[in-house]
């Protein structure tokens, strides 16, 4: 008890005379107000930093695309066509692959990433928890363009040989969904990037899930079990709903590296400026278009609508951003009413 | 030693960076098409050896090129597509030159080898059409009659990336076939009309799709083909011979072209005649301004590539690229006297 006092005073008998005892002098308080100051107005300048960059970027895809929104206006969005011999451009297309690939990422990505999650947070032994928690990280930070080359190397011939015609086989018959599973069993396409683009979002959303699942305090969780709730029921009634935020944010880090990725899927989607019905089919991103055309994009024209491209991109990650805040908003709405 | 360390890492650093600049001061630079770059940087590298002065290449596509050398943030420019002789007028700019490649369609079917399968300009038009979907189509069956011929679709597969390779492949299916050239054109990217195409990011994107995709056809540039073995196909030429595609096919090309009436070097070698010659090839270009305001730093660029022309012969063949005949050459010596200036208007070279 002695020792533990000691130790407890020893610091603070060192520090007291420095900041209690002894008076200040004015200069050195004067200095540390302005230390405090610059301080202030640095941080304040980085975090409008962030704002000007924003505005920067969208500023100059404005001025890069202005000749494009001239020449095709409103439809450009709605034009299939992407000729850059007569000039002629749309992005109805790149837009759609976008829009697909992402959707497909997320369809498999979230059931998966909110597997991963729980049986780390609730199931798994603790021997366990560490290295598969690391394994996930690790997969986090693997390049894309591995991913890419993994996809068309690795992956699209197996896939091609030996999914596929299955799919093709047992899928292709099936009413409604039949038509999304025709085609050539080439490997490649818009589900084979949709595949690649959901692995490597897993470890994105899988990891802030589960860093949310952690923070839900032990005693809500135990209260549920306690009145006798299975884990599916605590998972969904009351882990769910205190991390649903998180859960969000995790989905929309996600959603943001599908619609952005650019190199994985360049590498896996064909390439082709066309749009069918068919999962199977070689489609088109707005990222892979940028990655393939703009390096040899000769002529104003061809150049701006590129980078009205990029703008586009830009608009379809803020409105999701914008939506899943408005979202959020509702949810909280609809808690507040209830109780 | 720690204070010598701290002494000496500076003073070492400082001298690093004036050895830097000095370099920096007397390299030349310069930007554009990737086709061409690793020769580029071959001949910089043993240019550099030589004679102490360095070349910085960065190769950042044609169209980044064509940029750069209009903004004057490099010493000359480089593209895959020769400007016509009123853009190069609009710039101030002349154009050369500096080494050719071929361009071969490659199979990849079933028991065909490479060399088996005999096509014709047209054929290979209407595969990339659409026109043609099926690989014992009549037209190809009657050029392969002695080959067994499968009756699944053809994927054709097109580069994704805009490339000099499909600006000249697309030239050539121009020239041969009147419905590419309404229906299509040629540029550096295309819109393509095929329903069962694929497009791959580079020759290495082509010829891994051409490879993994059965029943598919490609085109990728000559070395391209060659060093990793694809089946390519023969072409018939203008004079009617099926011809290999081999370096000689691609010099008797540019032999048969008619530079000496090209205004600024526009010439695009396909479709050539000659009988030996193969009908995809192409040269890639230089684009450089006609009057310059630093006229030592412009003529250290001109002594750079006529020691290319002179010397590079052999680095070009072993990277499979086709050095440029010597008639050519005296051409665009002829041309850089002529055109480039100082701001006086003396000529440079």
């Amino acid at each position: 008890m002695d020792a533990l006092d000691h130790a407890l005073e020893a610091p603070q008998g060192a520090s007291l005379p420095l900041s209690m005892s002894r008076s200040i002098p004015e200069t050195q308080l004067r200095r540390q107000h302005l230390y405090d100051l610059v301080f202030r107005n640095v941080t304040r300048i980085f975090a409008f930093l962030v704002l000007a960059l924003l505005i920067g970027i969208l500023i100059s895809l404005l001025i890069g695309s202005w000749p494009a929104l001239k020449a095709f206006g409103p439809g450009f969005l709605v034009s299939h066509e992407w000729n850059p011999v007569t000039e002629k451009f749309g992005a109805l297309v790149p837009i759609f692959g976008t829009l697909v690939t992402s959707f497909i990422a997320l369809l498999i990505g979230i059931p998966v990433s909110f597997g991963i999650a729980v049986f780390l947070t609730e199931l798994s032994p603790l021997w366990l928890r560490r290295p598969i928690g690391t394994a996930i990280e690790l997969l986090a930070a693997i390049p894309s363009i591995i991913y890419g080359m993994w996809g068309l190397f690795v992956f699209a011939p197996v896939f091609g040989d030996h999914v596929q015609p299955w799919m093709i086989e047992h899928l292709g018959p099936v009413w409604l969904i039949g038509p999304l599973f025709k085609g050539a069993p080439q490997g490649i396409g818009m589900l084979t990037a949709g595949i690649i683009l959901a692995i490597m979002v897993v470890p994105f959303i899988a990891s802030v899930m589960r860093d949310v699942f952690e923070v839900v305090p032990a005693m809500l969780k135990e209260s549920a079990y306690a009145v006798g709730a299975t884990t599916w029921e605590v998972v969904w009634n009351v882990v769910l709903p205190y991390t649903k935020i998180g859960v969000v944010g995790g989905i929309l880090l996600g959603l943001g590296r599908a619609l952005g990725e650019t190199m994985a899927v360049t590498f896996v989607i064909g390439n082709a400026n066309r749009m069918g019905t068919s999962l199977f089919a070689p489609g088109t991103s707005i990222a892979s278009a940028l990655a393939n055309e703009f390096t040899e994009a000769v002529g104003g024209l061809y150049t701006s609508a590129l980078i009205e491209l990029g703008l586009i991109l830009f608009l379809i990650t803020f409105v999701v951003l914008a939506l899943s805040k408005i979202l959020l908003y509702r949810l909280a709405k609809r808690e507040g009413t209830r109780t | 030693m720690k204070i010598s360390h701290r002494i000496f890492t500076p003073a070492l650093l400082a001298l690093g960076i004036c050895a830097a600049t000095s370099a920096v001061a007397a390299d030349i630079t310069g930007a554009g098409a990737t086709f061409p770059y690793p020769i580029y940087a071959k001949w910089a590298e043993a240019y550099k050896a030589k004679t102490g002065t360095g070349m910085n290449y960065q190769s950042i596509g044609s169209g980044g090129g064509i940029k750069q050398i209009t903004a004057k943030t490099v010493d000359f420019g480089a593209s895959d597509m020769p400007l016509k002789a009123e853009e190069l007028e609009k710039g101030g700019l002349i154009q050369f030159p500096t080494v050719m490649g071929g361009v071969v369609p490659v199979v990849n079917i079933e028991g065909i080898k490479a060399g088996d399968m005999k096509l014709t300009g047209k054929v290979l038009a209407d595969i990339y059409l659409g026109k043609i979907t099926k690989w014992n189509d009549p037209a190809i069956v009657a050029l392969n009659k002695d080959l067994k011929l499968p009756a699944t679709d053809i994927t054709a597969v097109n580069r994704s990336d805009g490339s000099g390779t499909t600006f000249i492949f697309t030239d050539y299916l121009s020239k041969v076939s009147p419905e590419w050239k309404s229906k299509v054109g040629s540029s550096t990217s295309v819109m393509w009309p095929a329903p069962s195409g694929a497009g791959g990011k580079g020759n290495e994107g082509v010829a891994s799709f051409v490879q993994r995709l059965k029943n598919s056809i490609g085109y990728v540039e000559y070395a391209y083909a060659k060093q990793n073995k694809l089946a390519y196909a023969l072409l018939q030429n203008r004079e009617g011979h099926f011809v290999k595609p081999y370096d000689k096919a691609f010099q008797a090309a540019a032999a048969g072209a008619d530079w000496k009436h090209a205004p600024g070097f526009y010439e695009i070698l396909t479709d050539e005649p000659g009988k030996d010659s193969w009908p995809i090839t192409g040269a890639t270009f230089i684009l450089f301004h006609k009057s310059q305001a630093h006229p030592d730093k412009a003529k250290e660029v001109l002594k750079f590539f006529d020691w290319a022309y002179a010397n590079g012969d052999q680095l070009a063949l072993g990277l499979d690229y086709i050095p440029m005949p010597d008639a050519v050459v005296e051409l665009i010596h002829g041309e850089w006297k002529d055109k480039v200036k100082d701001v006086n208007g003396k000529p440079i070279w």
